[in-house]
């Protein structure tokens, strides 16, 4: 190239054009102000939350033309849809305005400042009274404020084919009163069923994630009479006698093949697999499970199966020698969360509440397959009916516990997943896999914190 | 600027050997602009979407940057608290013996077979050659998530490998789950075979008839030839791919996670995806990007070994 004076002009005329081209690129656009952003979770059994927010779109919109209602749908699991979400969150223009948000993790993303308080929106609301104390705690942060509203709430408990039962000789209705007669249950169904049916899913391993956690083993400690954190002391509790029990319980069921094989159970879609395939198919008898368990047989499911209430029963889990109150469940629940950048909070907040109203708020119970926490929904005759188990749920939100919700929790949650693993592949015996999980437990949270329960 | 440089010479009255100097100094002034600023842009883009990243990593490395909780709001420096944790991390360790062993199991595979292939595969017709390469070539130029649902189809206990093991009595077994690293290391050979292929291809038409004539005419066999007369020849080409195949290999993702997500337990899980577990899992940026830096290391400490092999040929 010959470099005269005009052509070097040029070329620095070009340069500075690229350089603005590509400035201009990563300024990101003015947010419009009648937009509302919404981001949730669809995956798996789990199209309530779709259902439900096309729904608000449609209302919204047909209302006010002038407002549009952006539905970001997340395809992914629970874990990774937090993930996606913090994500967006990190930055201001990408933020999303209203967040189908896990109350679990209200603590930490108020901490980290996404959420925007709620309070003078709530306490104006009208239908404010509705809801109910428990619901009022989980979206509560641990300073006092208001970050969400809660759309629902669950329990867990044994869900199990009734007919298989019968077959193997075990009296229906089923009340287990102790650890050893779910067992025995499911004793009695191998000998029955051989190889055919697996008899009790209890969800281990890392794959299954919080699935393995806290429907599998918190399900199971809930029940000893131990805990993962000593409220009192405010102190993470290593191991202990209802540790190591609960790791023996989970050794048992793969050790006497009462469950899937190990290569069923690591595999990351076993919930699915358990509720569409297993269960409708007559595979699997018994699966400690949360009572949402219904939405992937209804009407609007992937594949319904209309049949599932002549075939599926629902009792509690009992606690392990039959203490009172005889019976534990544990609970989370999901909550509407409004972004702290949301451009119109207004107009967010009128979003939002058009889910929350009575119409949704019913039809979200029903797909979704929740425990309402609007006393006018779970009274609501739609509901009633199409809820058969209602009832039965009900019974258990007085002795159903909770996760502790402090940051610290999903790895806590992690190791939890690990010793179960190294359990269930006979890696470890229960009291090796116990004394791992306090030594990690004591990296994660630090010796200080980490009391043995005594 | 360039053209007041320019300017300035011409009026320049002088001593003549300060004349010169600056016209000297002129002209490496226009010589330098009239390179870097039509480099501009791409310099801007490497800075920023390259260099930027990288530095970027390294900083988050030192500090406790989360996704969440109250570090997301106020991410302090932490200085090498993160390493120290990375060196005391058992998990860390584990993951980089399997990164090794992912590494020179696809390397070592990948080379002997995509070898293989290009010697085979020279002086066959036309047809033999496209249907061979059209196949190998289709590997490589699936996108990886889809190679690794192929593999997982394949593999898992309902799969076709074990319906065609069945035809024999065997056992089903899922062997994504009694031999993770094998299956991955296998379908990554699948995969990228087609690279090493090519270039060895490549590389094999460069040598000289003649030679080979000469030393089949001296009573070389086949293997004689190969061994002492192409191999050697080859060496450049084989250090240069075996380097680019290493950087490759070394980030492999996507095929892991879609096969294994680097289990069962943690027996597949390589520092790409113990990165990916802490950093977004977790939520803990420190820590992923600290994790991401040793990747870094180990993907450098082999590519030091290629580039030291290159230069001691190069010496002889």
């Amino acid at each position: 190239m010959r470099g005269t004076p005009r052509n070097t002009t040029r070329v620095t005329a070009v340069a500075a054009l690229l350089t603005l081209i590509a400035a201009g690129c990563s300024s990101g656009a003015e947010r419009d102000p009648n937009t509302v952003r919404v981001a949730y979770q669809k995956f798996g059994t789990f199209i309530a939350m779709d259902s439900l927010m096309r729904q608000v779109k449609e209302e919204i919109e047909a209302d006010d033309p002038d407002v549009t209602v952006e539905l970001h749908a997340i395809e992914a699991q629970a874990e990774d849809y937090q993930t996606q979400v913090n994500l967006m969150n990190g930055s201001a223009s990408e933020a999303p305005d209203l967040i189908y948000q896990d109350t679990f993790t209200i603590n930490q993303d108020a901490d980290a400042g996404y959420l925007m308080p709620l309070d003078e929106h709530f306490d104006a609301w009208e239908d404010a009274d509705l809801f109910s104390e428990q619901e009022a705690e989980a979206v509560t942060s641990l300073d006092g404020t208001r970050y969400g509203v809660m759309l629902g709430t669950d329990v867990r408990g044994l869900w199990y084919r009734a007919d298989l039962l019968d077959q193997a000789g075990i009296d229906t209705p089923w009340e287990p009163a102790t650890w050893d007669e779910v067992l025995d249950a499911a004793r009695a169904v191998q000998d029955e069923h051989g190889d055919d049916v697996v008899p009790l899913n209890v969800y281990s391993g890392t794959p299954a994630g919080e699935m393995a956690s806290l429907q599998g083993f918190q399900m199971l400690l809930g029940g000893t009479g131990g805990g993962l954190f000593e409220e009192s002391s405010e102190q993470w509790v290593s191991g202990g006698a209802g540790f190591t029990d609960s790791l023996e319980f989970v050794h048992t069921l793969f050790d006497e093949g009462l469950t899937h094989a190990p290569q069923d159970a690591l595999d990351a879609n076993i919930g699915t697999m358990n509720n569409e395939e297993r269960f409708p198919n007559g595979d699997m008898a018994i699966s400690l499970e949360g009572s949402w368990a219904t939405q992937s047989w209804i009407e609007e499911a992937n594949q319904p199966w209309p049949e599932w209430e002549e075939y599926m029963e629902f009792t509690p889990m009992p606690t392990q020698n039959g203490e009172d109150p005889g019976a534990t469940s544990m609970s989370g629940g999901w909550a509407l969360a409004m972004g702290a950048n949301a451009t119109d909070p207004d107009l967010a907040w009128e979003v939002m509440t058009a889910a929350l109203d009575r119409e949704n708020a019913v039809k979200f119970a029903i797909e979704g397959g929740q425990i309402p926490v609007r006393t006018d929904v779970a009274e609501d005759p739609a509901f009633l009916e199409e809820s058969p188990m209602a009832e039965r749920f009900a019974e258990l939100v007085d002795v159903t516990g909770f996760r502790p919700a402090y940051s610290e929790y999903p790895r806590v949650s992690l190791a939890i997943q690990e010793a179960m693993e190294a359990v269930m592949l006979g890696e470890a015996t229960p009291e090796e896999a116990a004394e791992l999980y306090a030594l990690e437990l004591e990296s994660i949270v630090g010796p200080d914190n980490v009391t043995d329960g005594s | 600027m360039a053209t007041t440089t320019s300017r300035d010479d011409e009026t320049d009255r002088g001593p003549r050997t300060r004349n010169e100097h600056a016209r000297a100094r002129g002209r490496a002034w226009g010589g330098a602009a009239r390179w870097l600023i039509p480099m501009g842009p791409a310099l801007f883009l490497l800075l920023a979407f390259f260099a930027g990243p990288i530095l970027w990593t390294v900083w988050a490395s030192l500090t406790n940057a989360a996704l969440t909780g109250a570090q997301a709001a106020q991410t302090e420096f932490v200085g090498t608290a993160n390493f120290e944790r990375l060196i005391a991390d058992t998990r860390f360790l584990d993951a980089t013996i399997l990164t090794v062993l992912f590494l020179v199991g696809c390397v070592f595979g990948q080379t002997v077979l995509g070898l293989t292939l290009a010697l085979l595969m020279r002086n066959r017709s036309g047809a033999v050659r496209a249907t061979v390469g059209a196949i190998v070539v289709g590997a490589w130029v699936v996108p990886e998530v889809v190679a690794g649902f192929v593999w997982y189809a394949f593999l898992e206990r309902e799969g076709t490998l074990n319906a065609l093991l069945g035809f024999f009595g065997a056992e089903p077994q899922n062997w994504l789950f009694t031999a993770p690293l094998l299956a991955v290391v296998l379908a990554n050979i699948w995969k990228g075979t087609a690279f090493s292929m090519m270039t060895y291809s490549a590389g094999l038409s460069e040598v000289p008839d003649d030679l080979k004539e000469a030393a089949r005419v001296d009573g070389a066999s086949s293997f004689q030839v190969l061994w002492f007369v192409v191999l050697p020849l080859l060496r450049r080409t084989l250090a240069t791919t075996l380097l680019l195949i290493t950087l490759q290999t070394v980030q492999v993702f996507t095929l892991i996670f879609v096969m294994t997500s680097g289990g069962p337990g943690s027996s597949s899980t390589t520092l790409p995806l113990l990165m990916y577990q802490e950093a977004l899992r977790m939520g803990d940026l420190g820590y992923g990007t600290a994790i991401a830096l040793a990747l870094l290391v180990v993907a450098g400490l082999f590519s030091v070994v290629y580039v030291w092999m290159l230069s001691k040929e190069e010496q002889r």
